[in-house]
């Protein structure tokens, strides 16, 4: 058991030592959101003046909050579909990972959590540090909200590392995946709120957005952070995200089972 | 904002080097051939591109769908905030809807035939553009003709049908002037963003591992294009309205055809200037792709 855990260990770590490799990559990332972040404040404030102090539920300074912790989680949860599994699937460099005496998903997994677990350092706390300087941001009245809220930011790092797991395994079936990647990047963002919350959406297309495990990538933790519910409501919202969890992690087993059985490397 | 990986950028190297090498060889031979048989060598690349794109079929209509889904998003984020605050920065939806569309259609279409420039690390990771070097051709003109992407058609469509809607629903009086400011401002969108492409594609030689940088005025710029600019705080004006000149593609042009007076430092008779920003925009392009170009030393191969 102890052996298990720190082979896990070192796999977070050897992620978290991996993106730190790439500054400039990161301070470009930095620029990026930077910039949209700015402007997403142009709108989002905009409207919610324009609407008279409050917007779906937020105020100007929950607003702020929303956009800076959702621009910071950025660089931290995957909503392009590409990664780096998918690559070895289809170049057949998984039949060596198959041969690991470690759970696949488990390790890709926990690799990809420690790379956006480190860039939340460059990426997610300058923007923070931006966006409570510039703007202003409103934060829980309670420790315990905040330890709550920190808590489903975590859970949401590494649901987004497993759902992106399930569309990489969509390669043991099709040659080409990129198309499923596509779909998942266009609607995965605006689904999990990364443009505007889904409580300013019309409810039918909130109820859509709350069908998918999408929210739980990123609106929730923002949603505790941001002081919109109470302890009771954090609660609820980490159950669903737990419950999210056990779903995308046991297809991910599943789908992870049946593709080795149907794994076909070409080639010598 | 999230752009789709290239179509196997590596496939197109050798595409094109092919096609291009078969093409060019009487432009060699003839050194006083007239215009057309310069063209030829770009036509037998493009030609070749999108043949290539649209042979394996499954996956060009998976590029298309996902395309126009990716377009039906963005319009979708502007509609949300519209549904939830009714009036944002002095427009309504209908009038909102005309600035998505020019802004939109003119990024798309600059996107179908520029969208490549700047992905240059892949190209220069590849030692593509030192074929490029070994071919009697300007540099900057076989990378923009070396690549047309056209699953872009699906994504114009998205724009060109908000601007249609856009025009229909509003009260636009049809003189021959307003004609004329349509027509040369989508121009000049389409030009603009092109231009943002390629001074991209210049600053790519500096940053390589930075690619992601250039997002912030490419897609950022789109992002900002699509926007009423009267929400945007003066410093952003600046950028995003003048340095940038993002307002000039869509929001400015629609003033004008709404009869709508603009915000502090943004007057609507600027809805006319379209055509300046294009000049502006393309100067700045060149000079970032000549400053590239210029720090370039080959890619070792």
């Amino acid at each position: 058991m102890r052996v298990t855990v720190r082979v896990y260990w070192l796999l977070l770590a050897a992620g978290f030592r991996r993106q730190a490799t790439y500054r400039l990559a990161a301070l470009s990332g930095l620029v990026t959101n930077v910039t949209f972040g700015l402007l997403k404040v142009a709108v989002l404030l905009g409207a919610v003046r324009a609407a008279g102090g409050e917007v779906g539920g937020y105020d100007v300074a929950q607003m702020s909050t929303y956009i800076w912790l959702s621009q910071a989680m950025l660089g931290s949860v995957n909503f392009w579909g590409a990664s780096e599994f998918a690559e070895r699937i289809k170049d057949g460099q998984v039949a060596v990972d198959f041969l690991r005496p470690l759970d696949v998903q488990a390790a890709t997994v926990t690799v990809e959590v420690g790379q956006g677990l480190f860039a939340f350092l460059p990426r997610g706390v300058p923007q923070l540090a931006i966006g409570g300087l510039v703007v202003g941001m409103t934060w829980p009245r309670s420790v315990v909200l905040v330890v709550l809220g920190v808590v489903s930011l975590l859970m949401a790092v590494v649901i987004s590392a497993a759902t992106v797991y399930l569309v990489a395994t969509a390669g043991f079936w099709l040659v080409e995946t990129r198309g499923v990647q596509l779909v998942y990047m266009v609607a995965s963002g605006f689904l999990a709120g990364l443009f505007v919350p889904i409580s300013l959406f019309p409810r039918w297309l909130e109820l859509v957005a709350q069908a998918t495990p999408c929210p739980s990538m990123l609106m929730y933790p923002v949603t505790i952070l941001a002081d919109r519910v109470d302890v009771a409501g954090a609660c609820v919202l980490l159950a669903v995200q737990g419950f999210w969890l056990v779903v995308v992690g046991g297809a991910g087993q599943v789908l992870t089972r049946a593709g080795r059985r149907r794994l076909e490397i070409q080639g010598g | 904002m999230v752009e789709p990986p290239a179509v196997e950028p590596l496939a197109a190297v050798s595409a094109v080097a092919s096609a291009a090498v078969a093409a060019s060889g009487p432009v060699v031979a003839e050194p006083v051939a007239g215009w057309r048989d310069r063209l030829r060598p770009y036509r037998a690349v493009l030609a070749s591109r999108a043949r290539s794109q649209l042979s394996y079929r499954t996956n060009f209509v998976l590029d298309l769908v996902s395309s126009l889904l990716s377009a039906v998003v963005e319009l979708a984020e502007v509609w949300v905030v519209f549904h939830a605050a009714t009036r944002l920065g002095g427009l309504e939806f209908r009038q909102m809807l005309l600035v998505f569309g020019l802004a939109d259609l003119a990024f798309s279409l600059a996107d179908l035939v520029f969208g490549h420039c700047d992905r240059l690390p892949t190209y220069l990771r590849a030692g593509m553009l030192d074929v490029f070097y070994l071919r009697p051709q300007p540099l900057l003109a076989q990378l923009i003709t070396s690549e047309v992407s056209l699953r872009r058609l699906a994504r114009a469509s998205v724009g060109l049908v908000a601007l249609v809607v856009g025009l229909v629903l509003c009260d636009i009086d049809w003189r021959p002037a307003a004609v004329v400011l349509l027509v040369s401002s989508l121009l000049s969108g389409v030009a603009v963003f092109a231009a943002l492409f390629v001074a991209a594609g210049g600053l790519q030689f500096f940053l390589v591992d930075g690619r992601e940088m250039t997002n912030a005025f490419v897609y950022g710029g789109r992002y900002a294009a699509t926007q009423p600019a009267s929400v945007w705080g003066r410093p952003l004006r600046l950028v995003f309205g003048f340095f940038v000149p993002m307002a000039f593609t869509g929001y400015l042009p629609a003033l004008v055809l709404l009869g709508l007076p603009g915000p502090v430092w943004l007057p609507g008779w600027l809805g006319w200037c379209a055509p300046v920003a294009a000049v502006w925009a393309w100067s700045v392009a060149l000079g970032c792709w000549r400053l590239g170009v210029r720090h370039y030393q080959g890619g070792g191969g």
